[in-house]
């Protein structure tokens, strides 16, 4: 069975989208169509699976998980989520998954056991189970230590941590985690990937957007690298290193326009590739570090200054450029 | 796979949970509840049904109108503010309701817990005001509660009428115009809802006993007169009533509509 199936799921925001992050940037049409954050999306995610969401900010990751977990309207398209359909049984979809947000949200006027045990209060269960749930979370959890205090005297990773004990309290299937590492040091990030690795093993379906390459590779069975809300490659993280041009991707920013140092790239000894975006020049060749000097000389040549250089070997990160024409962080 | 098997959870019972976390937290913050909510009405109370007695300047017999008024105040303001502040906290900033919004039910019915629990919430305030009011201003002449339905039924849909407004303001108006709604909305509808005067008492500026009708605000002092010192001028019962309904009607349907914008984008 599947636990997400969603088929040409569209998502359109009105026109003067207040959150401008989450839609595309500045769409060239006219106001009147609105902002496309989702478009034509079909996803299908299998029972125990850890799939990654991957792409840049306004790829449209947020925007999938508020659909797939009830909280954004579906504009066109059909969305199920462990067996139930987002739009017409939202709260059976509710009953079944664990939601973990981008920023805790902790609720502050509770300690950390009560947060545990009202949530799970919410889901019908009763008290002295929902306490004996509580107690056993903060313990997988390592935050034991933390069961009476306030949520403000968490760390900012251990609040996170709360949060995933929150989405587990009523014992989902599918659990949905947004960006869930971003603003934590990497200390707590690397244990946070051991707490997802552990409910993986226990065989919970879990999906998790993210714009870090090297976390996505990490964990996730398979990846969807999303932007602009449509879907630009989905396969397991191995089989898209392998799609990825083995070209270096080198990087120059010069102090102006890039295009005549772009002309004389192109003409270079094993250059697949060469664009210019504004003061970024961007050449795709095997042969990596070894033609910086050249492209410094290029530029220099028609009076441009090298403000920066960037190297990419071939990776996801590689991929996402090829694919997007832009970098994902 | 159990998940096809899962029953659902009974909303009544999701309904209670949410409800007692209201109550725990307001129940834990009852200090400050009663400062915010109930310090206007006794200082109003010590002004006009103190001080000015004292001085003379003022009739004793003013009391009788007073309290029910005050009473009125205390419930109206106390279950407006019970759910509009949180609501524009949750939503504007903290985003902390929405634990509440992935809960098993139809997230309206969240919306339905915060009216009930700002209901609540007016009850205890006014029930806190009332024996204080008497302490301040001695017996009151004519203070009755014979009419214990009546008073349930004023109290219970002036505070539903007011928490569902606190719900339309809390979700439907832009935080940083919070101050503005302050001065604005409920500081006239303070002063001109026949709180401090019955409105009999507008025969003597007719404009103003017309134009006062569309403040709710009327029709809860009104109804509170009616109820606990029914030998004092007062709006027929049935129109009170009708009008209480009816606005409790409209400000639910208002906030609901506004509360849905705000939880599904």
């Amino acid at each position: 069975m599947n636990a997400i199936e969603t088929r040409a799921l569209r998502k359109v925001y009105p026109a003067p989208a207040v959150k401008k992050r989450r839609g595309a940037p500045a769409p060239p049409a006219p106001p009147s169509s609105g902002i496309v954050a989702i478009d034509s999306l079909d996803l299908t995610v299998a029972d125990g699976e850890f799939f990654g969401v991957l792409g840049p900010n306004g790829a449209g990751k947020t925007t999938l998980i508020g659909i797939l977990t009830t909280r954004v309207r579906i504009t066109a398209g059909e969305a199920v989520v462990a067996g139930a359909n987002v739009a017409t049984q939202p709260a059976g979809v509710r009953r079944r998954i664990g939601v973990v947000p981008q920023r805790p949200n902790p609720d502050r006027s509770l300690s950390v056991i009560e947060n545990l045990v009202f949530h799970a209060t919410y889901f019908g269960i009763a008290r002295a189970e929902a306490t004996r749930r509580g107690h056993e979370l903060l313990e997988r959890l390592g935050i034991a230590d933390k069961v009476n205090a306030k949520v403000d005297q968490l760390s900012g990773g251990q609040q996170q941590r709360l949060m995933i004990a929150r989405a587990l309290t009523h014992d989902p299937s599918v659990i949905f985690l947004d960006e869930p590492t971003v603003g934590l040091d990497p200390q707590a990030r690397l244990s946070l990937w051991e707490i997802l690795r552990e409910l993986h093993r226990q065989g919970k379906t879990i999906v998790m957007s993210t714009h870090y390459m090297e976390e996505a590779d990490q964990l996730c069975d398979r990846l969807a690298i999303i932007d602009q809300g449509k879907l630009l490659a989905l396969d397991t993280p191995v089989a898209l290193k392998a799609q990825a041009p083995g070209d270096t991707v080198v990087e120059v920013t010069f102090d102006d326009d890039a295009s005549v140092a772009a002309d004389v790239a192109r003409a270079m000894d094993g250059v697949s590739k060469a664009e210019a975006r504004g003061p970024l020049l961007r050449v795709f060749s095997k042969r990596g570090g070894e033609l910086i000097p050249a492209l410094i000389d290029a530029g220099e040549a028609h009076g441009r200054v090298v403000r920066d250089i960037h190297l990419s070997r071939p990776s996801l990160e590689t991929l996402f450029i090829t694919l997007t024409g832009r970098k994902l962080t | 796979m159990t998940i096809e098997t899962l029953a659902p959870v009974a909303p009544s019972r999701v309904f209670a949970a949410i409800l007692l976390r209201d109550l725990t937290v307001a129940r834990r913050e009852l200090p400050y509840f009663l400062v915010r909510t109930a310090l206007q009405p006794i200082l109003f109370v010590v002004v006009f049904g103190f001080l000015l007695p004292k001085m003379g300047m003022i009739p004793h017999g003013y009391s009788t109108t007073m309290l029910p008024g005050v009473v009125a105040l205390s419930l109206t303001l106390s279950a407006i503010q019970s759910v509009a502040l949180p609501m524009m906290q949750d939503f504007g900033f903290t985003k902390e309701i929405e634990d509440r919004l992935l809960s098993p039910v139809p997230i309206q019915l969240v919306a339905v817990e915060k009216v009930v629990a700002g209901v609540l919430q007016g009850i205890v305030a006014a029930l806190f005001v009332l024996p204080v009011a008497r302490l301040i201003m001695g017996p009151i002449p004519g203070l009755s509660f014979g009419n214990a339905p009546l008073l349930l039924a004023v109290t219970v849909l002036g505070g539903a009428a007011f928490s569902a407004g606190g719900l339309y303001l809390g979700t439907g108006i832009a935080p940083q115009q919070i101050g503005l709604m302050f001065s604005v909305i409920v500081a006239p509808m303070i002063m001109f809802g026949c709180t401090y005067y019955p409105w009999a008492g507008l025969d003597h500026v007719p404009v103003m006993k017309w134009l006062v009708l569309i403040n709710p605000l009327v029709y809860v002092s009104e109804g509170m007169r009616a109820a606990l010192t029914p030998g004092q001028p007062h709006m027929p019962i049935a129109l009170i009533l009708v009008a209480l309904v009816l606005l409790t009607a409209l400000f639910m349907w208002m906030g609901l509509r506004a509360f849905d914008k705000r939880a599904m984008s």
